[in-house]
């Protein structure tokens, strides 16, 4: 069976980094990968999304609407934005973090207030999790994304399967590497 | 070895397995990481060229004196290189010369998303469409083969999603290929008429021999699953319709796209009940279909407009199968993309705001987000170069309309030297009284910050000559007193600039010169550099807000900048009228 993920954001939050490392450590298992992401002007604050999928033989990279195991999401409202994918059952992990869009900032538009209410009347496996907070307290707020990564191993059930240590270690700088280490951790707690 | 790659990467690495030896391209989205990843393989000479164009003859220079060459470009820089290209058919090659163009169904970042399938129909020269990662690094081989069997350029298509989706690849050793020799034939290579019109028929010649390939290749198959689905397809939407039917249809998929295999297509139409083509974008494969005097279903049922997905495929293929998901009310705010904090662009683009009287004509590249509020400057964007040639023809537009309607014209750096500086030619020789801004962040910023002849180093990151675009400007015959140099971060500076230009009668040329924000020297240099807003002074009347810095954010009734990306560039403080900003050094 193939399974599908989509890890949602904003460009700047280290959403391709995180799915890089899940996708490496979900290929070390022995399952074939793949993914899909759109660069561009992701690096100017726009939403950015990328889409895994993995199982014994997977065709297309993308993922149809309600199909959607799980969505990770590193912000509130792209939480929502990518909603539709979710499949019924399937499992919402939220960054409890607000990043305001422009036309927020320039009051055009008004940021909804009540974004985690309402996911929790609606989705019945939903995690919001402080990952902007925990990162922050352990040093470094841009860690958040491995705190995340690390909700999302857990709720996928492939903790012990990989030794994801040793990925992150070969995705990022040895300088990075404790604070990441101890990020990931962290988000395996979480959920 | 097994490793994950995107296409891009996969092109690359099938190039140097091949034994490529020469690459050039100009960066565009989804192409730009080809040469990217090409110039890690130090065997491969790999260049930034100015333009597709130059890039192209470059290759196909490279190629007649023997060497393999790839050339690779987005989808529009093919329009570029069109010219190039229909002649290097004719002439044929020597070494293997592949030709790779990136499309962008769906527009993710593009200005069109026309479907260059037709080019290799137009152009007369084969094309491969690979599906993934494997076929993109397999593919690429079997193209330099084919290339040099029948000594032709080959058109290599490939789309976003192939191109920036990854999966699992197995890698191979390079092929040890030598330059080959050359040898002078002007009736091969030099097209003057009275030779050419003797390898047009040897095109064809050539043409006819590629289409019997094309039904007997490996690279157009028949899977045979559930036949009373047949369905033709092609690239990534071979993924997405094997995908959704699995074994529950036959497919016939095609890898080698021109010619396309007619034998193959009947004998597989006559052998399943229901035939559908699945394609992205237009009806290239439905059409020939149907000149075969088959009976299929494709665009009726599927979208031109748009790339396609499992999702669409499904619903055309299978519509009894219902979709579930949530939905919450939620009102979401768009995420338009913006200009970064610290962006040196927006300096220049607040100054243009005084002028609602006057028309800017804009071009490609971070600046274009000077269209999008609060901003809203730019009136057109057309394609790389117009930002200035379209402000020669508004101008004279509005001449002959009895209108003096000032003109501004915008154009970046890699902009101005891919096709701007002939442009600028035009606007002087024209006597045109254009008004242009040239936007000097010293790089390559919207495709992610590559190099180009102003930033003095090469692909590589080897030394170059910077080549100052002030001395092309005066070299070109702009008066040296109509050329303005400005720092966009001094807004009195910048809109004295504009001020003057809008006065001018001359061609005009303000030089808005200072760095990318998002350059890591620039990014190290300033960490330390931020303002912030002094609350007792601030009245909240917002102005600073009127910059579109995402910096700057008005919360929970306080207006606050966010140090983490704030970079210290002060336009707001120098547009606050009650000094409740202050530069601060952390
Ligand atoms: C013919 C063509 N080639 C390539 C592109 C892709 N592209 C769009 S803008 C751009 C470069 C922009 O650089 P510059 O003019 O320096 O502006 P910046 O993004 O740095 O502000 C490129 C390569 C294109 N749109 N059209």
């Amino acid at each position: 069976m193939t399974r599908s993920l989509i890890l949602a954001g904003v460009g700047g939050q280290g959403t391709i980094l995180a799915s890089n490392i899940l996708a490496q450590g979900l290929i070390n298992q022995g399952y074939d990968v793949k993914m899909s992401e759109i660069h561009g002007m992701a690096q100017r604050g726009g939403s950015v999304n990328t889409q895994i999928r993995f199982g014994k033989k997977v065709y297309s990279p993308m993922i149809a609407s309600g199909e959607a195991d799980l969505i990770l999401a590193f912000e509130k409202v792209e939480a929502v934005r990518y909603l539709n994918y979710l499949k019924p059952g399937g499992t919402l992990i939220v960054n409890d973090y607000e990043i305001y869009s422009t036309t927020v900032l320039t009051g055009q538009e008004k940021y909804p207030t009540d974004v985690l209410d309402k996911l929790k009347d609606t989705i019945e496996n939903l995690f919001v999790i402080p990952a902007a907070k925990i990162a922050k307290d352990l040093g470094n707020i841009k860690a958040q994304n491995m705190v995340l990564l690390g909700a999302a191993v857990k709720a996928l059930g492939i903790v012990v399967d990989t030794n994801w240590q040793d990925v992150i270690m070969a995705y990022l700088p040895e300088r990075y590497h404790n604070v990441n280490i101890r990020a990931f951790k962290e988000g395996i707690e979480a959920v | 070895m097994k490793k994950i790659l995107t296409g891009n990467e996969a092109i690359a690495r099938g190039a140097y397995e091949a034994g490529c030896q020469v690459a050039a391209a100009y960066p565009g989205t989804p192409s730009t990481e080809i040469l990217e990843n090409m110039a890690s393989y130090k065997e491969i000479y790999s260049q930034w060229s100015v333009n597709e164009k130059v890039a192209l003859e470059v290759a196909g220079g490279a190629a007649i004196a023997g060497a393999r060459a790839l050339c690779a470009m987005k989808h529009v820089g093919l329009n570029v290189a069109a010219d190039p290209l229909f002649t290097l058919a004719y002439t044929g090659i020597n070494g293997g010369l592949v030709v790779v163009t990136a499309d962008d169904p769906g527009l993710h970042s593009s200005q069109n998303e026309q479907d260059n399938r037709y080019y290799a129909l137009h152009a007369k020269i084969p094309m491969l469409e690979p599906s993934d990662s494997q076929e993109c690094l397999d593919y690429i081989k079997y193209a330099f083969q084919l290339s040099e069997d029948f000594d032709i350029p080959v058109l290599f298509r490939v789309t976003t999603r192939v191109c920036h989706s990854k999966s699992l690849v197995t890698l191979g050793q390079r092929q040890d290929v030598r330059v080959k020799e050359y040898k002078k034939d002007v009736k091969k290579y030099c097209m003057i008429p009275g030779f050419a019109k003797f390898r047009h028929p040897v095109l064809e010649k050539k043409l006819k021999k590629l289409r019997e390939l094309s039904n007997e290749s490996p690279l157009n198959q028949i899977i045979w699953g559930d036949r009373k689905i047949g369905i033709i397809t092609s690239g990534i939407s071979y993924q997405h319709a094997r995908e959704v039917m699995g074994d529950n249809a036959s497919y016939l998929k095609i890898g080698l796209s021109y010619p396309l295999p007619d034998k193959l297509i009947r004998e597989f139409a006559q052998r399943v009940e229901k035939l559908y083509v699945v394609e992205e974008n237009d009806p290239y494969i439905e059409n020939f279909v149907k000149s075969l005097g088959l009976d299929c279903i494709g665009k009726d049922a599927f979208p031109i407009c748009g790339e396609l997905n499992p999702e669409i495929v499904q619903r055309v293929l299978v519509p009894e199968k219902e979709q579930k998901t949530y939905c919450v009310d939620v009102q979401v705010p768009a995420r338009p993309p913006v200009l970064c904090a610290g962006c040196p662009h927006r300096g220049i683009f607040y100054a243009l705001k005084k002028y609602k009287d006057a028309v800017v004509t804009g071009d490609i590249g971070c600046y274009s987000l000077g269209i999008l509020p609060p901003l809203s400057v730019t009136d057109t964007l057309i394609c790389m170069g117009a930002g200035i040639s379209a402000g020669i023809g508004f101008e004279k537009a509005f001449l002959q309309g009895d209108k003096d309607t000032k003109v501004f014209g915008v154009i970046g750096d890699s902009t101005f030297f891919h096709s701007g500086i002939t442009s600028l030619i035009d606007a002087v020789y024209n006597n045109s009284k254009l008004a242009i801004i040239i936007l000097d962040n010293r790089t390559t910023a919207m495709t992610g910050h590559q190099e180009n002849p102003g930033t003095g180093k090469t692909l590589d990151g080897d030394i170059s000559p910077v080549i100052d675009i002030k001395e092309i400007v005066r070299a070109v015959g702009v008066k040296p007193e109509n050329i303005l140099v400005v720092d966009p971060y001094d807004l009195v500076q910048t809109q004295e600039a504009v001020d003057k230009a809008y006065e001018a009668v001359e061609p005009f040329v303000i030089i808005a010169k200072r760095p990318c924000a998002l350059l890591k020297e620039v990014q190290k240099q300033r960490a330390k550099l931020k303002c912030a807003i002094n609350q007792e002074k601030c009245t909240k009347c917002k102005v600073c807000l009127r910059l579109g810095c995402p910096a700057i954010a008005f919360k929970e009734g306080v207006m606050t900048i966010d140090e983490t990306a704030c970079n210290g560039c002060t336009l707001c403080m120098q547009v606050c009228r009650f000094g409740a900003i202050e530069r601060m050094s952390k």
